[in-house]
């Protein structure tokens, strides 16, 4: 195999996906109300973003997901670092977080509807809420989990327990925070999603989606789905690059 | 002192009695009545120990007997049972000590430079940037350093790191150092070299020294002193003294002195693993 094929590989099952998409629609598998063609849902995303009708509702879900993000991570970070460095205050929570953890947040979109009404603050809390757990789960399991060795050889040299604690405990735990951040995010996206589709909501990808199917709108709704897992994946490959780039240690 | 020969001292852990036997002269680390018991096993039972001031002592034993947990003790990295560690009549909190693991990997900080690793002591210290800066190049000078320390350790090979980690231990310029199999993952030319730096650098700043070894040869090439334990629980069998000219080269070990001692370690060694010669 060559190198320009290897190349080209990772294309190859995105290829085989709308090969199959097509076929289905060509060879009428399915209700073609119900599917739209490959071509159709692209025009339709194209045109709803070249006409401007798309924008507002992509960037209400952005900033939905980037201020539950930012509130997540400046809870999740120092709340989950300082856990982490304290096992024993760790173990007497950890039942909470797994247990909030292990539940959907979607279920509680109920409890948060009661607390904070139909606001858009209702949306973002709900999210920051999910990606906080995962967020503060993953610090302070990476500042449990520092590496040994590493503790004992800046402790023989003498240095006090907060220098142990700046200069290796919370950079040892930074991939793990890392993972937790692109988790964090990722679960943000979904949450805001769901909420804007069953929360009231005048705006947002989710309540698109929503909308364009109660109207049987199905290829603004592919469109608006697509869209979605786009900005899914870019936060995902964001967090990628953004990590590669601070904890160039990662791994090695 | 050329001569040949090589002495045999009298097991200290018999001598322990209920007064607490006083340091040798020379002493620079005087241990007393030191206990150590895992899961209920005694491993160290009131051991007494003296390390001599400016010297290598090699640790060597048989599998398990608990080498480095002995100099883990005395580094403060183990807590003890009970007993005494004091270096020149201070406790450890006083002592600057450095100490090199045997996984170098994780024993380097892998987010700042090989030098910032070697620095990283002194600047804790409170020392100026300017004596950092003439400390770290009069190591890498003694070391006979060649590649770039400015690159992250994970960048260099294995030897490399472990020898950024032993400049590391002797930047502060520590009263006794602790090196735990510090070869044991390295390749041959890679501890030849290291070898033969430590050892010079160890005569120039007389820094007490204590290696764990499971290679005889390697116990055997750098010691002033081989301190040979016995089989669990743990008593000291013997301290050998070798007093070869130094520096030894990698030619030193075919010398006749380095193998009388040798045999003669090895000797001790057999019996401690055949059978409990009491």
């Amino acid at each position: 195999m060559n190198a320009a094929f290897l190349r080209l590989l990772p294309l190859l099952g995105p290829l085989l996906l709308l090969a199959l998409w097509q076929t289905a629609v060509s060879a009428h598998w399915a209700n073609p109300v119900l599917l739209p063609s490959p071509a159709a849902t692209v025009s339709s995303l194209w045109g709803s973003l070249a006409d401007g009708s798309m924008w507002p509702d992509l960037q209400a879900t952005v900033l939905r997901t980037f201020y539950a993000f930012v509130i997540a991570a400046c809870i999740g970070v120092p709340l989950g670092v300082a856990l982490g460095s304290s096992p024993p205050i760790y173990r007497s929570v950890e039942f909470l977080i797994d247990f909030f953890r292990s539940t959907p947040s979607s279920a509680l979109i109920p409890l948060f509807m009661l607390l904070f009404g139909l606001s858009n603050l209702n949306k973002i809390a709900i999210a920051a809420f999910a990606a906080v757990l995962l967020i503060l789960f993953n610090s302070a399991y990476g500042v449990m989990h520092a590496r040994k060795t590493r503790v004992l050889a800046v402790q023989v040299m003498g240095v006090s327990s907060w220098h142990v604690f700046k200069d290796v405990l919370l950079l040892e735990s930074l991939p793990q925070t890392f993972v937790g951040l692109r988790t964090g995010v990722s679960m943000a996206l979904v949450i805001v999603i769901v909420a804007e589709m069953f929360i009231g909501s005048d705006n947002g990808l989710g309540q698109r989606i929503i909308n364009a199917q109660q109207v049987l709108n199905i290829k603004g709704m592919y469109a608006a789905i697509l869209l979605t897992g786009l900005l899914g994946y870019l936060l995902n490959l964001l967090f990628i690059l953004v990590e590669r780039r601070f904890v160039h240690w990662g791994g090695k | 002192m050329n001569a040949l020969h090589s002495m045999v001292r009298a097991d200290s852990a018999d001598a322990a009695g209920l007064a607490r036997k006083p340091p040798a002269s020379g002493t620079h680390v005087t241990m007393r009545g030191l206990s150590k018991s895992f899961n209920g096993a005694a491993l160290y039972q009131n051991l007494d120990l003296d390390i001599p001031r400016g010297r290598i002592v090699s640790v060597f034993g048989p599998n398990g007997c608990g080498k480095s947990t002995l100099i883990n003790m005395i580094a403060g990295l183990l807590p003890v049972d009970s007993g005494e560690i004091l270096f020149d009549g201070k406790s450890l909190r006083d002592t600057v000590i450095g100490y090199v693991f045997q996984n170098y990997r994780d024993a380097l900080l892998p987010w700042m430079s090989a030098r910032g690793n070697i620095e990283y002591p002194l600047r804790r210290h409170g020392m100026s940037a300017v004596q950092v800066k003439e400390r770290v190049d009069a190591l890498i000078d003694a070391f006979d350093v060649r590649f770039d320390l400015s690159r992250h350790p994970y960048e260099f090979s294995g030897g490399q790191q472990q020898l950024v980690s032993i400049m590391r231990a002797l930047a502060p310029r520590p009263e006794v150092l602790f090196l735990d199999e510090p070869f044991s993952a390295l390749d041959f030319e890679m501890t030849l070299f290291i070898r033969d730096r430590l050892q010079h650098v160890q005569r120039q700043e007389n820094t007490t020294t204590l290696i764990v070894s499971h290679d005889l040869e390697d116990a055997v090439f750098l010691a002033d002193r081989i301190l040979l334990l016995t089989r669990r629980p743990t008593r000291i069998a013997a301290e050998l003294d070798f007093d070869m000219p130094r520096p030894r080269s990698a030619e030193s070990i075919a010398d006749p002195h380095f193998i009388a001692v040798k045999s003669r370690a090895l000797e001790l060694f057999r019996e401690q693993v055949a059978g409990r010669q009491t």
